[in-house]
């Protein structure tokens, strides 16, 4: 659906994107995360046709779109960071006025307009000027706009930053449901949260350059040679530490705090003969959880920031 | 057809969002009037049919200019701007609607005077065929100009200071106030490079018979300025607002 390749943005001495190349498949929603500043914005400017690439190839479903930006522009929704719709006009007015800059004929954008108005629970609103919503209702409506006229793609830049808890989880709910319809997605955010629930691959950028790219489970694995289980029990079992080790060889066995136990092996553990070894011992295990590396992990192992600087960029954790 | 739509789009809702506002509204029309009373009374054994034809220039000049650049800086600075130029539309078509919604607002202006006028004198033997597209050629090459400054400025002040930094000299070296030829020699040559002062020639053949160039020539010299200006507003809005 679209292939960046070599993709570089400079601005005089500055380099704001330097040679990156992905690609997003049909059907996906792809993350791109990364600080302020990492050249999240350029890149995304770049593929919508609102900057022109100092070098690189953008193709969005077969369209160059440094050569033909408007014919690729006419199948993108776009949402910016901040809401650029008409303060003066109402949300009713708005949608349609959106809708007319593809060309669709009254009748059509206004029946669109209303469908959107709905489905984005803010048919109440319709009426009330652009001026008069709050930051949720402002980056809903932007989203409907985005969507007027049945994009092949939509590029969401940072949904959900500086909006509330509520209206968040909407627009998280809402991108999970375009794309269960079959739209393709392209967010940026600096929630590495949000990335987790809902992106199926996700691409780190830092200081212009992709660090790490893949799914989930991909990036996971990049980082992390092993397993690991951690056991909750009755009692410690701190006097057991070396029986435990001769009993699984090649695991490391550490005990934790509040009678809990690690065991990390290079291969996978499979618990009822750990839970046998406690049975025999007399100890009962109330817990058991396979600890994995969290996407947070993954990020500040591959980025070398610290998630608490994302964090502390525009509005915090959720 | 897809084009049409969004031209009429956009120049509908920029009449419905920014011209007919009551403060332009009353702008419109207080502006060209207080003018007219200005002249009547500096000058009361002027008769208002030599007034006209500089009133009428000095209401588009002023009702076009800054109304572009403002309304556009405005858009930019609330980004909504940016909304036109993502859209699958030619950046001519955006251009040219912006344009005509100053383009037709400074055409009212124009004949604001004209109607104050109508209750005073006979109007009737003026060349309005002339006048018209005069008016409308004028309007066109101040709503450029307007662009120009709405492609350099960043802040609405910046546009609004712009604007009167261009409009005030050419007012002065149109020849409205001041003929061509009384001024000093070496301010001259600007004068002719000012596409006001043909607008302002056509205008005083038109209505008082007092050109100093054929109207042929005035209406080409506009064309030219306005071809000029709608090709150098292309290539700064291709430079400035795609990065």
């Amino acid at each position: 659906m679209v292939t960046v390749t070599n993709l570089k943005k400079t601005y005089g001495n500055f380099t704001a994107v330097d040679g990156i190349s992905f690609d997003v498949q049909k059907g996906e929603i792809f993350g791109f995360l990364g600080p302020n500043g990492a050249g999240k914005t350029s890149t995304i400017n770049m593929m919508i046709g609102l900057a022109r690439p100092t070098a690189g190839e953008i193709t969005i479903s077969g369209i160059d779109v440094r050569r033909y930006p408007k014919k690729a522009q006419a199948i993108m929704g776009i949402v910016p960071d901040d809401s650029n719709l008409y303060n003066e006009m109402d949300g009713f007015d708005n949608l349609c006025f959106c809708a007319a800059l593809y060309g669709m004929k009254r009748e059509e954008r206004e029946s669109k307009a209303q469908q959107l108005l709905e489905r984005f629970r803010l048919k109440e609103a319709g009426k009330r000027p652009f001026k008069a919503y709050s930051k949720g209702m402002r980056r809903k409506l932007t989203i409907a706009a985005a969507l007027i006229h049945s994009p092949q793609i939509l590029f969401l830049d940072e949904p959900t930053t500086g909006i509330d808890v509520e209206s968040s989880r909407q627009i998280r709910e809402m991108i999970v449901e375009l794309k269960r319809q079959g739209a393709t997605i392209f967010l940026t955010t600096h929630y590495i949260e949000e990335a987790e629930r809902i992106c199926d691959r996700i691409a780190f950028i830092k200081e212009g350059k992709i660090v790490a790219s893949g799914s989930l489970p991909e990036l996971m694995h990049s980082v992390s040679h092993g397993y690991a289980v951690r056991l909750v029990t009755d009692k410690s079992a701190q006097s057991l530490t070396g029986e435990l080790q001769n009993r699984f060889k090649g695991s490391k066995v550490t005990i934790g705090q509040e009678h809990s136990v690690v065991i990390a092996s290079s291969k996978r553990i499979v618990l009822l003969p750990v839970m046998e070894f406690f049975h025999e011992k007399g100890i009962e295990v109330y817990e058991a959880k396979e600890l994995r590396p969290s996407l947070e992990d993954v990020f500040v192992k591959l980025t070398g920031i610290e998630s608490s600087v994302l964090r502390k960029e525009k509005g915090g954790k959720r | 057809m897809k084009s049409w739509i969004a031209f009429w789009n956009i120049l509908k809702k920029d009449i419905k969002n920014y011209y007919l506002k009551p403060p332009n509204i009353s702008r419109g029309i207080i502006f060209p009037l207080s003018w007219t009373l200005m002249q009547l009374i500096r000058s009361p054994d002027k008769n208002v049919l030599q007034l006209l034809p500089g009133l009428m220039a000095m209401s588009v000049l002023f009702g076009t200019t800054s109304m572009l650049a403002v309304t556009i800086t405005f858009e930019r600075s609330g980004r909504s701007f940016e909304r036109l130029l993502l859209a699958p539309i030619s950046l001519n078509v955006m251009v040219l609607a912006k344009m005509a919604g100053t383009v037709l607002f400074g055409v009212f202006n124009a004949f604001v005077p004209v109607v104050f006028a109508s209750f005073f004198i006979d109007l009737s033997f003026a060349h309005w065929a002339v006048v018209l597209p005069a008016v409308l050629m004028i309007a066109i090459t101040s709503a450029l100009m307007g662009l120009l400054i709405a492609v350099s400025a960043e802040q609405v002040f910046e546009a609004q200071t712009l604007s009167n930094f261009f409009r005030f000299p050419m007012l002065f070296l149109c020849g409205l106030f001041v003929p061509i030829a009384s001024l000093p020699v070496f301010l001259r040559p600007l004068s002719y490079l000012l596409p006001l002062t043909y607008g302002v020639d056509i205008l005083k053949g038109a209505i008082v018979g007092m050109n100093a160039f054929s109207p042929a020539l005035s209406f080409g010299a506009l064309a030219f300025f306005a071809a000029g200006l709608f090709f150098v507003c292309r290539r700064q809005i291709n430079r400035r607002w795609i990065l």
